[in-house]
């Protein structure tokens, strides 16, 4: 699914045998390239989402991550390489950050609104990310948590193929990051979207992920987030991670 | 002067604050206030421009101010600079060129004051009718396009991957502000068009809990403030213009002591 000549010897067998049957491809991109200023910031991406799985995309600030991810929304074009997305093809987007002007008034319900006229919708998308009671809060008011839940709610007013969720945790307390990799992993198990899934760390990822691309500029490795974390490429960009991810959670710490 | 005068100067000034609620409150949001000054500085401009091929000067205003408009959004695109640097470039060249334009015009004879300043009390029945075409114009566009222009106010990248046009829509409200900035210069003048956008939409700011809210009670506000000024002219004989703005102005301060809802 994923090839990149330097990771393909490490990670032959990884590509020959994926783990998960091949799912149909919402969004593929071919040798993807772009640079800023003379700066090449990303160099022959290959990388596939597919329908019902999460794709988890890591990396080091800096790596490309948030440009390879603008370039699969449509919101930046490539110099090199082909985007291809299904035709009427859905996608839910949620950014990064929600910066309101202090001077634009605006709730919670008003914010859905802008993307559904429909408002019982968008209370029952609000309702689905356990924020119901968010429906009167100012936008500004909200803490870090409740704003990725509510920007969650927006997506899934769109009733989308594709969830992009671009950090999804930031500025989220642990126990809040928990929660929300949880809450993620059920939309995809009730709506059968495919998840593009952006992190600086597999931390807490890793149960809910089926492939992992590490990205530095060029995609280092892929696969598993088992074998991701064996290879080579990943150990040199995270240092070695092996021995917390092994450990298998038979029970749960509350 | 007599009362007739006053009527088409009143109904001049409801058309341009039915306009500014809406266009005012997206200034404010958008932190367009500079862009706004920009466009208003081009009309000593346009003044020039219509004095050297012969047209009217409100057309010549209007024409100017649109261009400069397209101009702005080209070059705010192309990221060849900050946009508040673009802005300054492009509003003091414009100024200046305007005032030498004007001063090499053989037998210029151009009342700068009322150009700076406004000059609400002459304005024409045509002028009048012009006027409320726009704003009807204006507030249909705004109306049909109010949920989009907020989305993307609210979050450019998410309008867009919604399917929101964000170019174009962005490209109509600015050539509409800019219509609206030539427009008014008539009636408040240069200097303090963008003051009638910007203070009313400000003071509206305290009162409103949506942006809709925000848009209407900042047309109501600017509507007031028409009223007032206006009679304050009348009775006190100051200027228009300014007189509109003070009384912006003093609205924006009483709402001070609201709390922002």
């Amino acid at each position: 699914m994923i090839r990149n000549p330097r990771a393909s010897r490490d990670l032959a067998s990884a590509a020959v045998a994926p783990s998960v049957p091949a799912a149909e491809a919402l969004i593929r991109l071919r040798g993807v390239s772009k640079h800023f200023d003379g700066q090449q910031v990303l160099q022959d991406v290959d990388l596939e989402i597919a329908a019902g799985r999460i794709l988890t995309l890591i990396g080091p600030s800096g790596c490309g991550k948030t440009t390879l991810v603008r370039i699969a929304l449509g919101l930046l074009a490539p110099d090199g390489g082909r985007v291809e997305r299904r035709a009427g093809l859905r996608i839910g987007y949620m950014p990064q950050k929600l910066a309101i002007d202090p001077t634009l008034p605006l709730t919670v319900g008003r914010f859905l609104r802008l993307a559904e006229r429909d408002a019982g919708r968008c209370r029952a998308a609000l309702a689905e990310t356990g924020s119901a009671a968010l429906w009167e809060r100012p936008v500004r008011a909200l803490s870090g948590g409740e704003t990725q839940r509510v920007l969650l709610a927006r997506a899934l007013l769109r009733r989308p193929d594709v969830l992009v969720l671009d950090e999804p945790v930031q500025g989220v307390d642990v126990g809040g990051q928990e929660a929300l990799y949880k809450l993620i992993g059920e939309l995809r198990q009730r709506l059968g979207c495919g998840i593009l899934l952006v992190s600086h760390d597999l931390h807490l990822v890793m149960a809910a992920t089926d492939e992992v691309v590490c990205l530095n500029h060029h995609v280092c490795c892929h696969g598993t987030p088992r074998q991701v974390t064996r290879d080579p490429a990943f150990v040199a960009l995270f240092g070695d991670r092996t021995a917390w991810y092994a450990h298998d959670h038979d029970h749960s710490h509350s | 002067m007599s009362l007739d005068f006053l009527h088409w100067a009143v109904l001049a000034g409801l058309g341009l604050a039915v306009l500014a609620g809406p266009l005012g409150s997206l200034m404010v949001w958008q932190r367009l206030a500079y862009f706004g000054d920009t466009l208003a500085h081009g009309a000593l401009l346009g003044a020039a421009a219509g004095l050297w091929w012969q047209l009217g000067s409100g057309t010549a205003i209007l024409l100017t101010g649109l261009v400069l408009a397209a101009l702005l959004l080209a070059l705010e695109r192309s990221r060849l600079l900050p946009a508040d640097t673009l802005l300054g470039i492009l509003s003091h060249s414009a100024l200046a060129l305007g005032l030498v334009a004007l001063a090499l015009t053989p037998g210029a004879r151009v009342n700068m004051e009322a150009l700076l300043f406004g000059d609400l009390l002459t304005i024409t029945p045509a002028e009048v009718a012009g006027i409320w075409a726009l704003a009807a114009l204006g507030l249909a566009a705004l109306g049909r396009y109010w949920n989009a222009l907020v989305a993307l106010t609210v979050q450019e990248d998410l309008a867009r991957v919604e399917g929101i046009r964000v170019d174009a829509l962005r490209a109509g409200h600015r050539l509409l502000l800019a219509a609206v900035v030539a427009v008014g210069i008539k009636a408040v003048g240069a200097l303090l068009i963008t003051a009638l956008l910007l203070v009313p939409a400000a003071a509206a700011r305290r009162l409103a809990r949506s942006p809709e809210q925000m848009a209407i009670a900042a047309s109501i506000l600017a509507a007031l403030a028409v009223g007032a000024g206006l009679g304050a002219s009348w009775w006190l004989d100051t200027p228009v213009g300014p007189s509109v703005v003070m009384a912006a102005t003093l609205l924006f301060v009483a709402t001070l002591a609201h709390r922002p809802a």
